[in-house]
């Protein structure tokens, strides 16, 4: 009992003040965030919102790593798109629930090791096509719709990037927020607002179950998706946490997390919220703002529904075009600008994977096809890789020495027998295993095949070098040794 | 003279010739010992993680920029000890200096940002100015 209050003590009360003010920084944040990823999910701006406060709260206390932040999100709601195009506000909520479910699964069953496999190239695609995919999100919103929107956008990216040199306290979106919405019911510009995509409606979310057919059509529809954002969902939230804990030096319990956002995305669907996850851009402000514990989260999340139902009114005035702004710089700062010298540096398979993730999700829009893709590609280059086994021939003291290196498996066999030379007749052979491992019954059964070949034309053969693991399985498997074996069919 | 010194490096070279100073400090006095600091800059978090495979080989890859630096100092025969902090450079080793009582904190007057330091302001002036203890910068 003394530990879990110890626990309690710091994982909650350790840092008060920073956890109070950076959570309240994040929850400036992410307002625009939250409404202007409802409005690339198609929804309305208080789905994301409600998602943002529930996910937030509920995540503060069953989740597993202290100082991140999950609200709504961008990869979450690019997912959504087609299902919310084709069957509506309805179905997305018995998705998100049904996500929760498959979460907390993922959890149970600790997937999130696997999350281990997933290769680095892979990761990084995910993250520059987000980006790309956030920004082409943004383009009908300003392309080809008046200057005044032009103005508009280059002004918020203006104050965005250019105010923190020199006013660090107050965070720049805010700012931007504030003064330009302040500017556009002066001056009576004619922009498109959030007010024109959808309502805010300034009161805590309430309890529903959504309206759609318990039948098994229904699951149907909304299986792929919920498998979709689970897999999405946990990917970005791991990743979070990774960086997260690196920012702390501290470290997280990945699967608790993972059954955490379960729950907190099956509370979210019942109350009205779209699925979410952990957020990188507002876990880095998090901690940059001195946020450690659970608290910030919290409060992040409180606050957040504070504002909105003190504020809502003058939330439906912010203009389109300041989102976009604000958006454009989630872009920018989504996409991992060092991939460029990445792909100088890295071997040209890991670059192909990388590449190929984020086309294949820039073109499907879907980040989950995308990763799948980018990991199976890679397991096929992998592959293709340790199956090359290189053979080196010398003859010294008139015994003819082959050193074998690489991986001995089924995917290298054929190039393995094929480097000897079987014509010799009555020769001294060693073969000389210590580079190599031999890893499955194939691997045997090409030894066998060649030794037996040299012994057709009256040559002596000696295995040498082989590691215990390999020795083991020769000794278990192999037919070399019996005199009378003719070539069996391998 | 100080025992207690504190070395802020980057693993640029105006890390080695701070080193080389610290070195000739600290060998006036044998019981001095060197607390060689290197910050892993909040900014390139996100972009550190995404490039390493776990984070083990991200320690050994910041560990990595500061061994030129260590085997500086062993060969000098002078006792160190390295940490990685986590932060904003100025501010953490600003910090880290306040709170661990160094008697002299010994850096670089340029880094690896040399560019940035003109438009930013460079984190040797951030750090003179709210240091308590003596700073010596190496140029």
């Amino acid at each position: 009992m003394n530990t879990l209050i110890e626990k309690i003590k710091i994982d909650w009360f350790s840092n008060i003040r920073g956890d109070v003010l950076a959570g309240i920084v994040v929850a400036l944040a992410l307002i625009p965030e939250a409404i202007a990823f409802s409005i690339i999910a198609g929804v309305n701006p208080m789905v994301g919102l409600y998602a943002s406060f529930s996910i937030a709260v509920i995540i503060a206390f069953v989740g597993g790593r202290p100082g991140m932040i999950s609200a709504a999100t961008g990869a979450m709601a690019l997912l959504m798109v087609p299902l919310v195009k084709d069957y509506g506000i309805e179905y997305l909520l018995a998705a998100t629930i049904l996500t929760g479910v498959i979460q907390i699964l993922f959890g149970v069953f600790k997937v999130a090791k696997v999350m281990k496999f997933i290769p680095r190239a892979v990761m990084i695609g995910f993250v520059n096509a987000l980006a790309i995919l956030i920004f082409m999100a943004q383009v009908p919103h300003f392309l080809g719709i008046s200057n005044i929107t032009y103005i508009f956008v280059a002004v918020t990216l203006l104050i965005v990037y250019i105010l923190p040199r020199f006013l660090k306290s107050i965070p720049a979106p805010l700012i931007a927020i504030v003064a330009l919405t302040a500017l556009a019911i002066f001056s009576n510009f004619d922009m498109r607002t959030v007010g024109d995509l959808g309502t805010i409606t300034q009161s805590l979310p309430s309890f529903f179950i959504p309206d759609v057919p318990f039948n098994l059509e229904t699951l149907m529809i909304i299986f792929p998706y919920s498998v979709a954002l689970a897999i999405v969902g946990l990917l970005e939230t791991l990743l979070t946490a990774t960086i997260v804990d690196d920012m702390t030096g501290t470290e997280s319990k990945k699967n608790k997390e993972s059954r955490g956002q379960g729950i907190a995305n099956i509370v979210t669907g019942f109350f009205g919220g779209m699925a979410g996850c952990a957020m990188i851009g507002q876990s880095v402000i998090n901690v940059k703002s001195g946020g450690r514990g659970r608290l910030s989260t919290l409060i992040a999340g409180l606050f957040l529904m504070f504002l909105i139902i003190v504020l809502g009114e003058w939330v439906i005035q912010i203009p389109m075009p300041v989102l976009v702004g604000i958006m454009i710089m989630v872009s920018i700062g989504t996409f991992d600008w060092s991939s460029f010298t990445y792909l100088k540096k890295a071997p040209i398979t890991d670059s192909i994977v990388m590449v190929a993730t984020v086309l294949i999700v820039v073109f499907t829009h879907d980040l989950s096809k995308g990763v799948i893709a980018g990991v199976i590609l890679s397991a096929i280059f992998f592959v293709a890789k340790i199956s090359k086994v290189e053979i080196n021939k010398r003859i010294q003291n008139k015994v003819i020495i082959y050193t074998v290196e690489g991986q001995l498996f089924f995917a290298s066999v054929e190039s393995f027998i094929e480097s000897f030379d079987f014509t010799v007749e009555n020769e001294e052979i060693v073969i000389d295993f210590s580079n190599t491992h031999v890893w499955d019954d194939s691997g045997v059964g090409a030894i066998d095949k060649v030794v037996l070949k040299f012994f057709e034309n009256h040559n002596t053969v000696a295995i040498e070098g082989l590691n215990t693991s390999s020795q083991k399985l020769v000794d278990k498997l192999a037919i070399y040794n019996d005199e009378n074996v003719k070539m069996p069919i391998h | 003279m100080y025992e207690k010194i504190l070395l802020a490096v980057d693993g640029s070279h105006h890390s080695i010739r701070a080193t080389e100073e610290a070195i000739k400090v600290s060998s006036l006095n044998s019981s001095s010992v060197v607390t060689v600091v290197m910050v892993a800059d909040y900014e390139n978090a996100k972009s550190d993680v995404l490039h390493s495979g776990s984070s083990v080989e991200l320690d050994m890859k910041r560990r990595k920029k500061i061994m030129p630096i260590e085997e500086l100092l062993r060969k000098h025969n002078i006792k160190y000890r390295v940490e990685i902090l986590h932060g904003v450079p100025g501010p953490t080793i600003v910090e880290y200096a306040n709170k661990n009582k160094f008697e002299l904190l010994i850096m670089g007057s340029r880094g690896l940002n040399g560019l940035q330091e003109m438009v930013l302001g460079s984190v040797s002036h951030k750090v003179v100015k709210r240091a308590n203890c003596p700073v010596l910068i190496v140029k």
